[in-house]
């Protein structure tokens, strides 16, 4: 059972959290705060409260039973394609590194593929202690279902106390399918994860509401504790090719093999273009660009720039570029030394894609665009004229240089 | 204002600004640029159901009335009162049919008419007759089951996109107006030709196109009521059908306004944004007031016809009149607003400036209408003095 | 061919905007829509049945106004639309919401295919589809950008992937998710509307689904939230204003020094 609890001693019947609650739950009477039957539990109202007279009530909340003492270590799910294990693994071993050593217990990768052996001895150099690897021609390339059963059944085996895995087209197939299959918690795309001091629990943090607000997530009863992590939103640590560690080969049961669904082929289509959640640099358009045919604007001083092409919601709704370019909530996480934004007003759900970037540089003619509250360095003018200019200057200077 | 919309007319209103928002806000700049005709949005409206909203459900349509269409089409206008025109010409076109049809012929007809598959057109203005529609040239002889047609249309709204068109011809000329008749022409017709499409100053995503008659034989059973009511059925047509035009109107003006009120809030003068300058919020407040009067008359009006009132003739051109003329003061004012910016094609206003002008024109130019409205005035006066 | 799709009613994140002042949500004017990737699942599962026959049921687990959003995938030309709707239900996150759904799909009897959108966007976790396909023991392929061909009662299809796709083919009974890439949905029409607002509901509730309470709401529901709070804000930077000369010359001494660093 589980209620919100008006602290009536607390509450002055402010009304603040009536903003807050977005499903209008909320009432004031005779100035104390009343819930209604609309309530989702959500906990939106509960930071709002200036009073902390709001708080979300739970029986049994903290129990701990006996298979969460059973649980030690962390596990991270790492993934290949092709045979060749994705860069998304080693920032989970970057992270998964840390909360190992917070929880003093080691950290475990699990590698599913075909001949994949040799790959896991770089998920070693990039943190793991030990690398369980499952092969079989049948794994070779990415099934739904064989993949959460020998998932499934490596984590009972182990018992790991958190399981990390990518917020990626794969990890999102996959592990919804594994967190069913052992009833347990699962948190997607957290930008944070820490061990809290006390209580020993994995505090998983997330944006909600389009990045609106951030929520922080706790799986309290039961283990493991699974999130997934987007790509580029945490470091991999510096690869250490003498680092000791355990490559462990498991057979995989042959009635984990049997599925329903095939991968008929796999087609690549980006490629000859960076890929934007690899570039260092990106340059990003919006509305701004006021159509498609403005866009080799962006390309041209992309192309001088050594760098990728991106573009906002906008853009891409408009059909300017395609979805592969989309930056933000609905498309790719960016984290690039450089981003500048080109005629991107700003909305949250694009800042959420692109703010943990080293340097923003954002062009805008509108001075209040939301752009240039996360912008390093604002312009306010008329893109057409400027990024030309900075084109022509680049190639220039890329002359001269050599 | 709250005009006390029944919940289906709430419907029809939230569907046409769905559509106008969605699906025609993003092309009607590149449809007014290049002329082309909507079939898109066509297509749209058809699968809305809004071809239908002022025919009965017997027909397929979901048994409105012109208030209906009134509601739909000044939604659709506050985005486009080009692209809105598909809709309002092709009930232009069937009110002949709604008023004068035979059950035969509106059996064969109104379905496809009321599913959107089939667009018609209203043929009644010739080069040498347009606001003296008396002068019509266009022949239709009698030739056993047959008429068969001669002449020329101009400006027909819809043409040759259109499938049905309701044509006005002389089937008498000695009986001058009462000589004339008025048929239901399928495209493809043998004989019915389309000329030259024109190259107009707004209302550019509609097509506005001359129709050729060179001995065109249609069956008989295409007459729409009797020989000789020609005039009657235009002039009753006319009445049903000008509040769409004035509904069209008060869309187009409402749709400046938006855009001016909007602009004015954004666009800083002298350190803060223009709607603060009272020259600009008076310019903003007669614009309103002039809109809402309007609309208010047009309403008015359409729901008189719905329910059922036959003299409608002075208040139906009173609505078109106010309606047009408000359109084209408001959307003069909004290009004013904006600026130059306004005078620019980046941005919407100018385009529905030339879009207002053709609603003072069309289906009977303003001056008309004033005539029609003083000729009832005073057939009332001398009515009171007997 | 019967196919249900799985819908949400959300908050229209687009038009959600922060206070600046106090970096909350404003919720005033706010409308409730139905999550927008599923309206994408909508319009496949009305195309599939115009094609193929038979009939498409939306399901949705939600708070008593939720049934608006069945009601406009109604006038959108679904023909049944189920509510799954109790105050148990409160607080499930992902794996009790996927219990739930596949609770009531299992109540509504046999089904070809179930449809979701790739993820709801107000909570975005992508999590709840898959969920439901692993509860009813379904295969599954998420992301499904196209339908390539459904012969024999096997489905081929194509699945997004980020560099590119995979061409996927599976049996029926199966649950897919479908990326906007899919189709254009449709508008609803008014005779469809009409028909909506008359339209029957299904309502069912915990008990009547057989869901078990301690799988359902806060208590079946292994995470929750500890604590909701705004993000931090990235201090705000340089802006520059000026003449494009000067401020091209600025911005090529910044990227320069980035690249020599």
């Amino acid at each position: 059972m589980a209620w919100l609890e008006v602290v009536e001693e607390k509450c002055v019947g402010c009304g603040a959290c009536l903003t807050a609650c977005p499903y209008e739950a909320l009432a004031i009477k005779d100035t104390l705060a009343v819930v209604n039957d609309l309530c989702t539990l959500c906990g939106a109202c509960v930071e709002s409260c200036p009073y902390e007279a709001l708080v979300l009530r739970k029986e049994g909340a903290a129990a701990a039973g006996g298979t969460l003492s059973d649980s030690r270590g962390v596990m991270v799910v790492a993934e290949q394609k092709r045979g060749v294990v994705q860069s998304v693994s080693f920032e989970l071993l970057g992270v998964g590194r840390r909360l190992a050593e917070d929880t003093g217990a080691g950290l475990s990768a699990v590698l599913i593929g075909h001949d994949v052996v040799p790959q896991a001895k770089r998920l070693i150099a990039y943190g793991a202690d030990r690398v369980f690897v499952f092969q079989s021609g049948a794994l070779e390339q990415f099934n739904d279902e064989a993949y959460a059963k020998i998932l499934a059944r490596i984590i009972r085996a182990e018992k790991p106390e958190i399981v990390i895995a990518g917020a990626t087209c794969i990890g999102r197939a996959l592990i919804p399918r594994v967190a069913v299959e052992l009833g347990t918690g699962l948190t997607a795309d957290c930008t944070g994860l820490e061990i809290q001091e006390e209580t020993r629990h994995l505090a998983q943090t997330r944006p909600a509401f389009g990045g609106n607000i951030m929520a922080t997530i706790l799986c309290t009863r039961h283990r493991p504790q699974m999130a997934t992590v987007r790509h580029k939103v945490m470091r991999a640590l510096v690869p250490d090719e003498s680092r000791a560690g355990e490559v462990i080969e498991v057979p995989p049961a042959e009635g984990d093999l049997v599925t329903r669904a095939r991968v008929l082929k796999s087609v690549e289509e980006t490629a000859g273009t960076v890929n934007i959640a690899e570039a260092d640099i990106i340059v990003s358009g919006g509305r701004g660009m006021r159509g498609s045919e403005h866009f080799s604007l962006i390309a041209e001083l992309a192309k001088a720039l050594g760098a990728a092409v991106g573009a906002s919601r906008s853009a891409v709704d408009a059909g300017w570029v395609p979805y592969s370019y989309q930056v933000g909530q609905t498309g790719k996480t960016v984290q690039p030394k450089l981003y500048l934004a080109c005629g991107i007003s700003g909305a949250i759900q694009h800042l959420v894609g692109m703010q943990s970037s080293d340097i923003i540089i954002a062009i805008n003619k509108d001075p209040d665009a939301p752009i240039f509250k996360v912008a390093t360095y604002g312009i306010v003018g008329d893109l057409f004229e400027i990024i030309p200019r900075l084109t022509r200057e680049i190639q220039r200077r890329r002359k001269v240089g050599s | 204002m709250n005009y006390f919309l029944t919940e289906e007319q709430q419907f029809i209103r939230e569907i046409a600004a769905k559509i106008a928002r969605e699906k025609i806000l993003p092309v009607r700049a590149e449809l007014d640029e290049a002329q082309e005709f909507p079939w898109e949005i066509v297509k749209i409206l058809a699968e809305s159901n809004l071809f239908g909203v002022y025919i009965g459900e017997a027909y397929g349509g979901t048994g409105g009335g012109v208030f209906d269409l009134c509601i739909a089409v000044e939604e659709l206008s506050r985005v486009c009162g080009g692209i809105s025109l598909c809709l309002a010409a092709t009930a232009l076109g069937t009110f002949p049919l709604l008023l004068f049809g035979s059950e035969e012929q509106k059996k064969k007809f109104l379905p496809d008419i009321a599913a959107g598959k089939r667009l018609v057109a209203f043929a009644l203005t010739e080069s040498g007759a347009g606001s003296d529609a008396g002068a019509i040239q266009t022949t239709a002889r009698k030739d056993g089951d047959n008429y068969v047609l001669n002449g020329t249309k101009q400006w027909i709204t819809n043409g040759g996109e259109a499938e049905i068109y309701t044509v006005v011809a002389m089937t008498d000329k000695s009986r001058g107006s009462r000589g004339a008749s008025t048929f239901i022409v399928e495209k493809g017709t043998p004989g019915f030709e389309f000329g030259k499409k024109e190259n107009k100053l707004g209302i550019r995503a509609s097509a506005t196109r001359e129709l050729v008659f060179q001995d065109c034989r249609i069956p008989a059973g295409n007459l729409l009521g009797r020989e000789g009511q020609g005039f009657i059925v235009a002039m009753k047509t006319f009445d049903a059908s000008r509040p769409g035009v004035a509904a069209q109107a008060v869309g187009i003006a409402q749709g400046a306004l938006d855009e001016a009120a909007a602009y004015a809030r954004q666009r800083e003068q002298f350190g803060k944004p223009i709607i603060s300058f009272q020259g600009v919020q008076f310019m903003l407040a007669d614009m309103a007031t002039q809109i809402e009067a309007a609309r208010a008359l047009v309403y008015a009006v359409a729901r008189a016809i719905d329910a059922g009132e036959k003299k409608v003739a002075k208040e139906s051109a009173m609505a078109k009149v106010f309606a047009s003329d408000t359109a084209m003061r408001v959307t003069v004012d909004a290009v004013q607003i904006l600026g130059g910016y306004g005078y620019m094609k980046e941005y919407p206003v100018e385009k529905m400036m030339r879009d207002a002008k053709i609603t003072q024109i069309y289906e009977g130019t303003n001056q008309i209408q004033r005539m029609v409205i003083a000729s009832q005035m005073i057939k009332e006066l001398a009515g009171k003095k007997e | 061919m019967n196919i249900i799709v799985c819908i949400k009613q959300v908050p229209d994140t687009t038009s959600v905007k922060l206070d600046p002042e106090t970096r909350t949500l404003i919720r005033e004017g706010v409308p409730s829509i139905i999550n927008p990737f599923d309206m994408y699942a909508i319009e496949e599962g009305l195309r599939l049945k115009e094609k193929h026959g038979g009939a498409v049921t939306a399901i949705t687990m939600g708070p008593p106004q939720a049934d608006s959003a069945l009601r406009e995938a109604i006038s959108l030309g679904v023909d049944e639309a189920v509510h799954l709707c109790d105050a148990a239900f409160k607080g499930s996150d992902t794996l009790a919401t996927s219990y739930i759904l596949a609770a009531g799909i299992r109540k509504l009897g046999a089904f070809d295919l179930i449809l979701c959108g790739k993820q709801a966007s107000d909570g975005d976790t992508a999590q709840v589809g898959p969920g439901i396909a692993m509860q009813l023991d379904l295969p599954q392929v998420v992301f499904v950008r196209k339908i390539l061909e459904l012969k024999d009662g096997r489905l081929t299809v194509e699945r997004m992937m980020e560099e590119g796709y995979d061409v996927v083919e599976l049996p029926l009974p199966a649950l897919l998710t479908v990326t906007k890439e899919i189709n254009e949905p449709r508008l609803p029409s008014l005779k469809g509307k009409m028909r909506a607002k008359k339209a029957a509901l299904r309502t069912m509730s915990a008990a009547e689904i057989g869901a078990d309470p301690a799988r359902i709401g806060l208590e079946g529901s292994p995470t929750w939230v500890e604590k909701v709070f705004t993000p931090p804000h990235r201090g705000t930077g340089t802006v520059w204003k000026g003449e494009a000369e000067e401020l091209v010359a600025r911005l090529v001494a910044e990227i320069e020094k980035f690249k020599l660093g």
